[in-house]
């Protein structure tokens, strides 16, 4: 704990807000009540989730360091945070930054926190927040009293509430834009931060704008809510509003938010949010937190049904003024250049400018201006790159800067003219390199490196990638330059893998005795259109094989791609069973004493596996039975998708459902090896043994994948749309993975027979 | 000035020689072996930044890494916890451990450490703040350890400008000193 943090509250009061000041002074009270054990540990855990304070990866006190799991002895081992976390053991802390917008002095408060309670790093996520990680709860009231002097509030960045709201990052300055949606980000941000409607809700609530349709950068369509940008003429007056989404999402089961409204009006849109914020609070699944977000409620509802709630709801609704208080005051986030608008007009371009301008330059719908794009490797700044970033915003621009979604920061309103001052001033904080949003700008969630979700390590996998990707970057086929790359920890998708041209997500497969890092790949996103359609798991590979699978999907498709071809267009004419056939070599894994390599995760030595196997032993290159039936299983959920490709959903649902049948029965087989070949006896048998049990349950997202399985049963007969069978197939995907996990835990469960050589 | 928060680095030698990627492991292996008196929790790397933290082997008590700030490779040790004392004291007991490691380091991967020229990070804003002010009182108590562990050798102390920065100050000795020296010179 620093020893400056009973100071900073005299220090900074007068330069915080009254009502953020009190909010901390009440947080730092739960925790001294925490430490005298007069606040219940799980209601603690939602008040600093609440703040932003969240949970780190061996944060129960347990890591396992690559030969036995070592018992973390932290001085307070009595004393928790929530169940099964310990209070010293290092937390992670999410800042919410509205619209990804900044000024230089938050810029630099960031830098300084980073240094001084985390490790050095401000990491950019794929929300347009800041997190800092490895950070102690007792420093983190501190730590927010120096963010909230600059305006910055951690206020529900995490727990069961209105997230960070997003926007397109180019919003004001982008020709495509209907027109500014900055000022109704921040409105609606303000204004459900801590709204007593929004306190009640199951489930994380994420709002995302965009000022057109046709691009990516709002990605509203994986939004809870989502709005667009329209203008409309009304009896000859031009009006603004909004393309209303509702219950889109990513997560384990992606679903394409519905429209709900074609023109909701600007005036309506901060009550009509408030009035699904209550119908959500009112309606949302509260006890299974995994069936909680918006998206199963519409979808459980109909829009039909949820928009008349809905809009019931509105008209009853007492009038605020905070309502329409904003649209007095549009103007207020206008910016306004620091420069004079100039081109570059033939000026001395240094060494390596041209290759960065190609792909980090914006140009803004105002003549002559630009915005840069500052590419920050797997959302990774240091502090003394963020006050040199605040230099530059504070010399070429008023302090215009803005945080993306695809993990870097851009800085707005930069004269042409400046652009070579500009680039040498990034080159000397190490910050010049090119590629922004294009193949070798992999973005990451932080998987295994500091998240309790991880399963394999994204951020390893996404480093990789970039380091092979820039080492050929000069030779790379045009066609390949702009697909992007996304990857996920683990199947809820906070690496947004659903959206890309090639989507990776963390799973793991048992194998002789070991655990080994495994990545589903999913290929088909859209990311243009806002997310305008999600990718589909192809098939897991050893994670070792991915850059391999990279590698041969661009090149077939730089060679075999038609004219004017998308990389979307290209994977679905080509057709699933043509990729899995090219890729099948790589879902091989060589035995362990052929190469261990293959046996740990990228960027991390120790061995993946819990086993305590010696050298010498031959297991590796046993199969079992239940590897078999679990394998075909996985067969059958990609016959699914091929039935889907053509059309045929109700064959694609019931093979997506056969195939959780098939990896229940796999796992039945293990206690019950002669159970009947009846769809009933098993589902019934899987119930008793393994779900009711918990034995299937996932350490964190607990029966939901096994409820996907008995709801399937209960429903398979149910004739299936295509939406109705893609969202099957998911879930089969899901209890696929599930049943691997739960065998390799019922493998790493058992006593290790040592066999002689 | 109650100095709890006291950074310490030591420069390697030949930094352009040194592949941080091997240090996860390095790092991992230090938890595994439980080489330190403090709690090891984990290894972080940055290695992808530029002129970042380069891999971190996280602590409870205290961070080392292999630190790259500055395009100067070094070993950094990040005291968290509080240490009783005089600021004396907790310079003698971050220098001690931040040695100790370079010493480690040098035994088991071959990295060379001068000690000739070491960096002294005060990571608390609020109470050391980078001002001359600051630097000017801090001074006799960063010489008296400094004398001690240079023995009487010449050395220069320089505060870095920028007052944004933490108070971060520079000391380079006339001569050379290794490691084995600095720590008898402590012992």
């Amino acid at each position: 704990m620093k020893a400056s943090n009973p100071f900073w509250r005299e220090q900074l009061i007068d330069q915080i807000e009254p009502e953020l000041a009190r909010e901390i002074d009440i947080y730092e009270t739960e925790i001294e009540l925490r430490k005298q054990g007069k606040i219940d540990e799980k209601l603690f855990a939602e008040t600093r989730l609440r703040r932003g304070a969240y949970g780190q990866r061996y944060d129960n006190g347990q890591r396992w360091d690559g030969q036995e799991t070592q018992i973390l002895q932290y001085p307070s081992t009595e004393l928790t945070k929530g169940p099964n976390t310990v209070w010293d053991a290092p937390g992670m802390q999410r800042i919410k930054i509205p619209f990804g917008g900044l000024n230089a002095r938050q810029l630099e408060v960031m830098a300084d926190l980073a240094e001084e309670y985390s490790d050095g790093i401000a990491h950019v996520t794929t929300r347009q927040d800041f997190q800092l990680h490895f950070i102690s709860i007792d420093d983190t009231p501190a730590l927010m009293r120096r963010l909230a002097a600059v305006g910055i509030t951690t206020r529900e960045a995490c727990g069961n509430s209105v997230r960070n709201v997003t926007a397109c990052p180019y919003s004001g300055i982008c020709g495509d834009e209907a027109f500014d949606v900055t000022p109704y980000a921040h409105a609606l941000s303000q204004f459900l931060n801590g709204h007593p409607d929004t306190q009640d809700f199951g489930r994380k609530f994420k709002i995302a704008f965009s000022g057109c349709k046709d691009k990516g950068c709002g990605l509203v369509n994986m939004h809870d809510l989502g709005a667009i940008a329209v203008r409309r003429i009304e009896t000859g007056v031009e009006k603004r509003g909004f393309e209303l989404y509702v219950g889109g999402g990513l997560g384990s089961v992606p679903h394409q938010a519905k429209l709900f409204d074609t023109f909701l009006p600007e005036e309506e849109l901060l009550p009509t949010s408030q009035a699904i914020a209550r119908v959500f609070a009112r309606l949302g699944e509260k006890k299974n937190r995994n069936r909680a977000r918006i998206k199963f409620l519409v979808a459980q509802l109909g829009l039909e049904e949820f928009k008349r709630l809905v809009l019931e709801e509105r008209a009853l609704l007492p009038p605020d003024p905070e309502w329409t208080a904003f649209l007095n005051d549009l103007h207020a986030h206008d910016e306004q250049p620091l420069r004079p608008a100039a081109s570059l007009n033939g000026a001395a371009r240094p060494e390596g400018f041209d290759r960065w301008a190609r792909t980090n330059i914006f140009r803004q719908k105002q003549s002559r201006y630009v915005t840069v794009t500052v590419t920050l490797p797997l959302g990774d700044a240091t502090g003394t790159q963020l006050r040199g970033l605040a230099d530059i915003a504070r010399r070429c621009t008023r302090e215009t800067i803005r945080t993306t979604v695809e993990q870097n920061i851009v800085l707005r309103w930069v004269s042409e003219a400046d652009l070579p001052e500009v680039y040498a001033a990034l080159k000397a904080l190490g910050l010049e390199q090119p590629g922004a949003g294009t193949i070798l700008d992999v973005t990451s969630c932080p998987g295994t490196d500091t998240c309790k979700l991880g399963i394999a390590s994204s951020r390893g996998l996404a480093g990789e990638l970039r380091i092979r990707l820039a080492e050929k970057s000069h030779t790379l086929d045009e066609a390949i330059q702009d697909l992007r790359i996304k990857v996920s920890g683990c199947f809820n998708s906070c690496g947004q893998h659903h959206v890309a041209d090639l989507g990776f997500y963390g799973v793991s497969r048992h194998s002789g005795g070991y655990t080994v890092p495994y990545f589903q790949v999913v290929l088909g996103g859209q990311w243009t259109e806002n997310a305008g359609s999600f990718g589909l798991a192809m098939g897991a590979i050893p994670s070792k094989n991915i850059p391999e699978v990279v590698e041969r999907l661009t090149g077939r498709y730089v060679s075999e791609r038609l004219k004017g071809e998308s990389f979307q267009a290209f994977i679905k004419r080509i057709g699933k069973v043509e990729i899995k056939k090219m890729l099948d070599d790589l879902t091989r894994l060589p035995p362990h004493d052929q190469d261990a390599s293959f046996y740990s995760d990228w960027g991390d030595t120790r061995e993946f596996t819990i086993g305590d196997m010696g050298v010498g032993e031959c297991a590796g290159e046993v199969v079992s039975r239940v590897e078999f039936d679990l394998a075909a299983a996985e067969r059958e959920v990609f016959e699914a998708q091929v039935l889907l490709d053509k059309g045929e959903a109700q064959k694609a649902g019931e093979m997506a459902y056969a195939s959780m049948v098939q990896a229940a029965k796999a796992l039945v087989k293990e206690q019950f090896y002669d159970v009947p070949d009846d769809t009933d006896r098993i589902v019934s048998e899987f119930r008793t043994r393994f779900y009711d049990t918990q034995l299937f349950w996932d350490p964190f997202a607990g029966g939901k994948f096994g409820h996907y399985l008995l709801r399937a049963h209960d429903k398979h007969a149910e004739p299936a749309t295509h939406e109705v069978a893609r969202q099957r197939i998911e879930e089969a995907q899901l209890v696929v993975e599930a049943a691997y996990s739960c065998y390799g835990r019922m493998q790493a469960a058992k006593p290790p027979v040592k066999v002689k050589a | 000035m109650d100095l709890q928060h006291l950074s310490i680095k030591v420069f390697a030698e030949r930094p352009e020689t040194i592949d941080l990627s091997n240090f996860t492991g390095v790092f991992n292996s230090w938890i595994q072996r439980r080489v330190a008196d403090e709690l090891l929790i984990d290894v972080a790397d940055y290695s992808h930044v530029f002129a970042g933290p380069g891999v971190i082997l996280i602590g409870h008590e205290a961070n080392y890494s292999l630190d790259n700030a500055g395009r100067r490779l070094g070993l950094l040790y990040n005291r968290k916890a509080k240490v009783e004392g005089t600021t004396h004291e907790r310079l003698r007991q971050a220098a001690r451990a931040a040695l100790l490691a370079c010493q480690r380091l040098e035994k088991e991967q071959a990295l060379k450490f001068s000690g000739q020229e070491m960096r002294v990070i005060v990571n608390d804003r609020l109470i050391a703040p980078n001002t001359d002010e600051t630097f000017t009182s801090l001074a006799p108590e960063f010489k008296s350890f400094f004398d001690t562990l240079y023995r009487g050798a010449e050395y220069l102390l320089n505060p870095t400008p920028d007052p944004r920065e933490r108070l971060t100050v520079n000391v380079r000795a006339a001569s050379r000193f290794d490691v084995e020296t600095l720590l008898r010179n402590l012992s």
